[in-house]
């Protein structure tokens, strides 16, 4: 069943056309996920050809394209200075879900398409997200698709990378659903939002809750873990050694005062009893424990 | 970026909050000519650092003619104010003080909009208002799409219980700092104190602004706001070398792709470190996704020149780059920088293609590489090759 995104999934893809949105087009394709067109005004009416006989039409708008298809996810490959215009776009033609994967977009401008979308009930996941995955299903954003496979642990992550290294680390075991939620100050779908999700997926045994330095959702999602969650969660915080006052490549990264340092959120997440390793492979390993 | 005072007071003054006319000087001198240019009478010189405190550090003198100002400066100047040195101050017109009040706009990360702080009680250090008497600091939710207009100000200087008579007053100047807020794409607008004069001025009197650096490209003049000259040397090259590198204190350099993983990696090789009497990552250093032989290069081009690296640990994870390209990017980089490439690296390749990846390494066969296959055992031998 996973949570948010299903083989049934029918992705378009604003950005489609340019170099980054055609790269992870096709590894999205490859991966198995059904993209049933893109987005550009400029070129509606078109057909873009990728390897392996796939052709995904292009349309003028998003609203076209979920009229023409029956698109119910979008995928957000657009530079910063548009993409608050292009979530605008999505969330007004009634886009169950966007997955915003660019990197940069002024915090102001997430602030005002959140808003908007959860007037509007629209889902967003991101920015600056690799996006997420059901192995062997569907893959929306930039993950690497090869490296994994389906299986019944839950992963929700603010760091792409981190979600890889444990995605390979446990691909022995598989995922039912890894969500990468970006690590800006403002992002659409929080730890706690992934959380409860995997709480009522059926297919969903164990959850990996990955998070770093910065802000306090780590400790909320303890506090949500502690009253809401019946499943095992294990945890791992990055960012112990980080400086105080300084930003570490995510814009949320940075602790300022005692809040929402890595310790202060282990801590959090071990009183509320979820595992937290030192390491990604003990943090690995504790899962394997806890499924053996 | 977290501005100077003397740069939010000329951002407030843009916006047309009101404040003290005010002169920043980096010499003595320059301090005498701003206090003359002021009209010779009282003023306030204060060290401009990015930093709380000062004024308890001494970092604040008040000086009653252009001579008390140059002396005022001469001691400032230089001063050390928790860790940060002081290059400038700022020459403020004196002013009578009747009141201090307390105003704040800042991103709220938990609830996802902004969030409007308001105190009628200032001159006080925020944080311990906030503990000691909650009920006195008012904070109102600022809807993102709705901002603040003056109905939103006379609701938050009414919530501060703010009398009657200054409302509307002070409403007006916190429209005025929403708008430095929002068109200057800030995420921290704090005037601590706000002040009433004497003669019923409502007056900006210190100002701390930050600005979103993902917002530079609508603003052409933020990039001018930037203080290079305070920047580490190492962090300023990479930083023209468009690296996303932070500076810290220890021995092992290292450099990873994706900004979660690389703070991870601080932290095991700090893990690590406990072993070897404490060994601590020297620096942050991400070079993204596509780690071409040129970014690799020029990754280890900033590490191998700090000083204090006696080891560098390569933690790499092949997501949508393959292992291939980067064992490629490490070998060319090697061969790039030649003699310069003298301390010994450790690398660790994980995910697509590593075998692959781990083969080429292996061929090039680099008398400074160890090719270790888990991350926690090439933070250990890393630390390992720091520490001897």
């Amino acid at each position: 069943m996973a949570i948010f995104l299903t083989k049934d999934s029918k992705v378009i893809v604003q950005g489609m056309t340019g170099s980054e949105g055609m790269k992870h087009t096709q590894r999205m394709l490859a991966s198995g996920t059904q993209i049933v067109g893109g987005v550009n005004p400029r070129k509606a009416g078109t057909e873009v050809e990728f390897p392996g006989d796939v052709t995904v039409p292009v349309f003028g708008s998003v609203a076209e394209a979920m009229a023409a298809t029956g698109a119910d996810v979008s995928v957000l490959f657009v530079p910063p200075p548009f993409t608050k215009a292009a979530v605008i776009e999505a969330v007004d033609a009634g886009m169950p879900l966007a997955v915003i994967i660019t990197e940069g977009v002024p915090v102001a401008d997430t602030a005002e398409f959140f808003a908007y979308a959860q007037s509007k009930g629209t889902r967003l996941i991101g920015p600056n997200c690799p996006g997420l995955i059901t192995p062997g299903q569907s893959n929306v954003g930039i993950t690497p698709a090869s490296i994994t496979g389906p299986g019944k642990i839950g992963l929700v992550s603010k760091s792409g990378t981190l979600t890889y290294q444990m995605l390979f680390e446990l691909r022995d075991i598989g995922f039912s659903t890894a969500v990468g939620i970006g690590g800006d100050p403002i992002v659409g779908t929080t730890h706690i939002d992934c959380l409860e999700a995997f709480e009522n997926d059926p297919e969903t045994a164990a959850i990996v809750m990955i998070g770093e330095i910065g802000g306090d959702a780590e400790e909320r999602a303890a506090a949500y873990i502690k009253e809401h969650v019946t499943k095992p969660v294990v945890g791992y915080v990055a960012g112990f050694e980080a400086p105080e006052g300084k930003t570490m490549g995510h814009a949320g990264a940075i602790v300022s005062g005692s809040a929402g340092t890595a310790q202060a959120k282990k801590e959090a997440l071990e009183a509320a009893g979820v595992k937290v390793g030192k390491t990604p492979s003990e943090t690995a390993q504790l899962m394997r424990e806890i499924l053996s | 970026m977290d501005l100077y005072e003397y740069q939010a007071r000329d951002v407030f003054e843009k916006h047309g909050v009101p404040v003290l006319p005010g002169i920043v000087a980096t010499t003595p001198a320059e301090a005498k000519a701003a206090a003359e240019q002021l009209g010779g009478g009282t003023v306030v010189v204060k060290a401009q650092v990015k930093t709380g405190g000062r004024g308890k550090a001494g970092g604040v003198k008040l000086a009653h003619s252009p001579s008390e100002a140059e002396a005022a400066a001469q001691a400032i100047l230089g001063m050390d104010i928790k860790g940060h040195t002081v290059h400038r101050v700022m020459i403020a017109a004196g002013a009578k003080i009747a009141q201090e009040f307390y105003f704040s706009v800042l991103l709220d990360r938990a609830e996802r909009r902004y969030l409007a702080m308001c105190s009628y009680e200032g001159g006080m250090e925020i944080e311990e208002l906030a503990v000691e008497r909650p009920e006195a600091l008012a904070k109102v939710a600022i809807d993102p799409l709705e901002g603040i207009d003056k109905a939103k100000a006379l609701e938050i200087v009414a919530e501060a219980s703010f009398p009657e008579a200054l409302r509307n007053k002070v409403a007006d100047v916190i429209v005025r700092l929403w708008h430095v807020y929002k068109n200057e794409d800030a995420t921290l607008v704090e005037v601590n104190p706000l002040v009433l004069t004497e003669d019923g001025e409502v007056i900006a009197l210190d100002g701390k602004v930050t600005l979103d650096e993902n917002a530079e490209f609508r603003h052409e003049d933020h990039a001018a706001l930037e203080d290079k000259a305070a920047a580490d040397p190492l962090e300023a090259k990479a930083k023209h070398m468009n690296l996303n590198y932070v500076k810290l204190d220890g021995s092992v350099g290292i450099i990873g792709n994706g900004a979660g993983l690389v703070m991870s990696t601080l932290d095991v090789v700090a893990y690590a470190g406990e072993q070897f009497g404490g060994v601590k990552p020297a620096n942050f250093l991400d070079i993204g996704g596509g780690a071409s032989a040129e970014v690799m290069a020029n990754g280890l081009d900033v590490i191998l020149h700090d000083p204090q690296v006696k080891s560098v640990f390569v933690n790499v994870f092949g997501g949508i780059t393959s292992c291939v390209a980067v064992a490629d990017g490490i070998v060319g980089a090697l061969e790039t920088l030649g003699d310069e490439a003298s301390k010994p690296l450790v690398v660790r390749l994980d995910g697509n293609a590593v075998e692959e990846g781990r083969a080429i390494l292996a061929r090039a066969n680099h008398p400074l590489v160890t090719i270790v296959e888990t991350m926690d055992g090439a933070a250990a031998k890393a630390a390992e090759l720091a520490a001897s």
